[in-house]
């Protein structure tokens, strides 16, 4: 009697688990695994889709400049993107958590709050003031005497990067301040105490322990980014691609699937390789952080 | 009341400027009375509102935002509160696995989901259709509704559950009655966040959804591509305003930090 109850305590967990679970292999992992085979299938302005099993996307990618070209632009956005949301996020997120508590719910909200709000409606926003050579943001710069020309923002890659900086602005927010409420404020009086100035403070004491904080969310923006699609469409036109917007045309306008799905394998890849290996090298280095 | 020095409040209000300045730029043109985009600088006007009506596409797509966004956040639960209490109460084989799986689709790039979707839906036989955009928000939208009804069922009194046992309830009945009521705060919050995430989808949609099945965030899209024009700040800004709504809510009920915790986390 007990020893069967026993066994259905084990057989409970599957069971609760096996709906989503089968979810997950129909629709997730199958369709994944599709794609990567598809990668290796033929294709012909006339013939379709072959399913063979070629090398031909693969080498073309290899190959064709056009596509070096295309990923060294799409992870160099994602790279400057990233170093741009830790150098004013992270500053950023101790500000806040240094404010008085009203302030702090306030401005939280008004800074994480665009997570949730539709990318196309926040890059409409950014096409909006740039607008052109005499767009919002210039004008401001120009009269502020920061610039004497005008920046050209729209379909170039410096537009893309502001914009999708502040796209991901509140991952890196949220994620340095995770860090710091993990922060014990006694340690930063204890250095003030023993005549530490701010900057010593900041430099020997609080960089070192919101450090595993920003990178963490490096690693989030950068992903994000990598694989951004609305923001590097709109912005960057139609001739500046990027991985995903190359992947979309590649399947709804050229509609040669494999090399799109060729395009996105790689991307997948990259980015899994780019952030498995960055969290191993964090976990080690920041060990005594995590525990 | 704060600690900051004039620096950091300098740097404070331009980093907050700066945050809000694209919304509320959007939501600004939208009120202009002249025919092209332009800061309502003489006078506000509801006409680029009233324009929406005449454009039944981005009225039609609304709706089908509307209805994927709560029918997917809606079935996803469906899968994912028995999985929550399985992986918050057992500890078994496989468990942490499981619970990888189910949290990586917030790893996975959504144009590698659509492609994949799109792929596989028309080999099915399902391309461009409603039920196969259901289908491709259950997944994308599943971590989130997990995330929140694991924080709950993790965080439950179990004693509750026990004394309910004791008393004869078992199975469904102490299910309904007993931990289904303790965990609704997560469920709720958990339908929520899944459902901005669903209405929001832009690059995963815009593979699958075909003309009749375009979400509201597509049509815009594919309406930016041709032209920007007040039209669009307008659809923008009701996008816009019902986030808001829904976000002061699950702030209210819920608290925006916690919601957000960890949203943007890897799945680990």
């Amino acid at each position: 009697m007990s020893a069967s109850a026993e066994e259905r305590n084990a057989r409970t967990p599957w069971a609760l688990t096996a709906p989503a679970l089968m979810l997950f292999v129909g629709v997730l992992l199958i369709p994944l695994a599709m794609t990567v085979m598809l990668s290796f299938h033929d294709w012909g302005q006339y013939k379709g889709i072959e399913p063979v099993f070629i090398l031909k996307n693969w080498r073309e990618i290899a190959t064709d400049p056009y596509y070096a070209e295309m990923f060294g632009r799409t992870f160099r956005i994602a790279i400057l993107t990233t170093l741009l949301t830790a150098l004013l996020g992270a500053p950023e997120a101790y500000i806040l958590n240094r404010m008085g508590g009203r302030w702090k719910s306030v401005f939280l909200l008004v800074i994480l709050g665009p997570l949730l709000i539709s990318v196309v409606a926040r890059t409409l926003g950014w096409a909006l003031l740039f607008g052109g050579n005499n767009g919002l943001v210039n004008k401001l710069l120009m009269s502020a005497g920061l610039i004497r020309a005008p920046i050209p923002f729209m379909f170039t890659e410096t537009g893309m990067v502001v914009a999708l900086a502040h796209v991901m602005m509140p991952f890196m927010v949220l994620s340095v301040w995770a860090a710091l409420q993990r922060l014990d404020p006694q340690i930063e009086n204890a250095a003030l105490s023993l005549g530490a100035g701010p900057v010593t403070i900041i430099r020997r004491i609080i960089m070192p322990q919101i450090m595993p904080g920003v990178l963490s969310g490096a690693i989030i923006v950068f992903s994000l980014s990598a694989s951004a699609f609305a923001t590097p469409a709109i912005i960057g036109g139609r001739r500046l691609k990027v991985a995903a917007t190359l992947a979309y045309d590649e399947f709804l306008n050229t509609l040669n699937w494999p090399l799109g799905a060729a395009v996105a394998t790689l991307l997948l890849a990259a980015l899994v390789l780019i952030v498995v290996g960055s969290n191993a090298l964090i976990e080690r280095r920041y060990a005594e952080v995590f525990r | 009341m704060s600690r900051n020095g004039p620096l950091a409040l300098i740097f404070h209000t331009v980093f907050v400027i700066v945050m809000v300045a694209p919304i509320l730029v959007v939501c600004l043109v939208a009120f202009t009375p002249e025919g092209f985009l332009s800061l309502p600088t003489n006078g506000f006007s509801l006409r680029w509102f009233r324009a929406i009506a005449n454009y039944p596409e981005f009225v039609h797509a609304f709706w089908v935002s509307l209805g994927l966004g709560a029918l997917s956040s809606f079935v996803a639960l469906l899968f994912a509160v028995p999985a929550a209490l399985a992986i918050a109460r057992y500890r078994f084989r496989g468990r942490d696995a499981l619970a990888a799986l189910f949290l990586s689709p917030l790893m996975i790039p959504h144009v590698v989901l659509g492609i994949a979707f799109l792929r596989f839906f028309t080999s099915a036989g399902l391309g461009g259709s409603f039920a196969a955009l259901i289908i491709a928000h259950v997944i994308i939208v599943f971590p989130f509704a997990l995330r929140l009804t694991l924080a709950a069922a993790t965080g439950m009194d179990l004693s509750v559950e026990m004394a309910a046992v004791s008393l004869g309830a078992g199975g469904w009945t102490l299910f309904r009655r007993v931990t289904l009521p303790l965990i609704l705060p997560g469920v709720i919050s958990g339908w929520a966040l899944a459902f901005i995430q669903s209405f929001d989808d832009l690059t995963m949609t815009v593979f699958l959804a075909a003309p009749g099945t375009e979400t509201l965030p597509v049509r815009m899209f594919l309406y930016i591509q041709d032209n920007i024009d007040p039209l669009v700040t307008s659809v923008s800004a009701c996008v816009i305003a019902i986030t808001m709504t829904a976000l002061i809510l699950l702030d209210r009920f819920y608290g925006l930090d916690r919601v957000l915790a960890g949203k943007g986390d890897t799945g680990r």
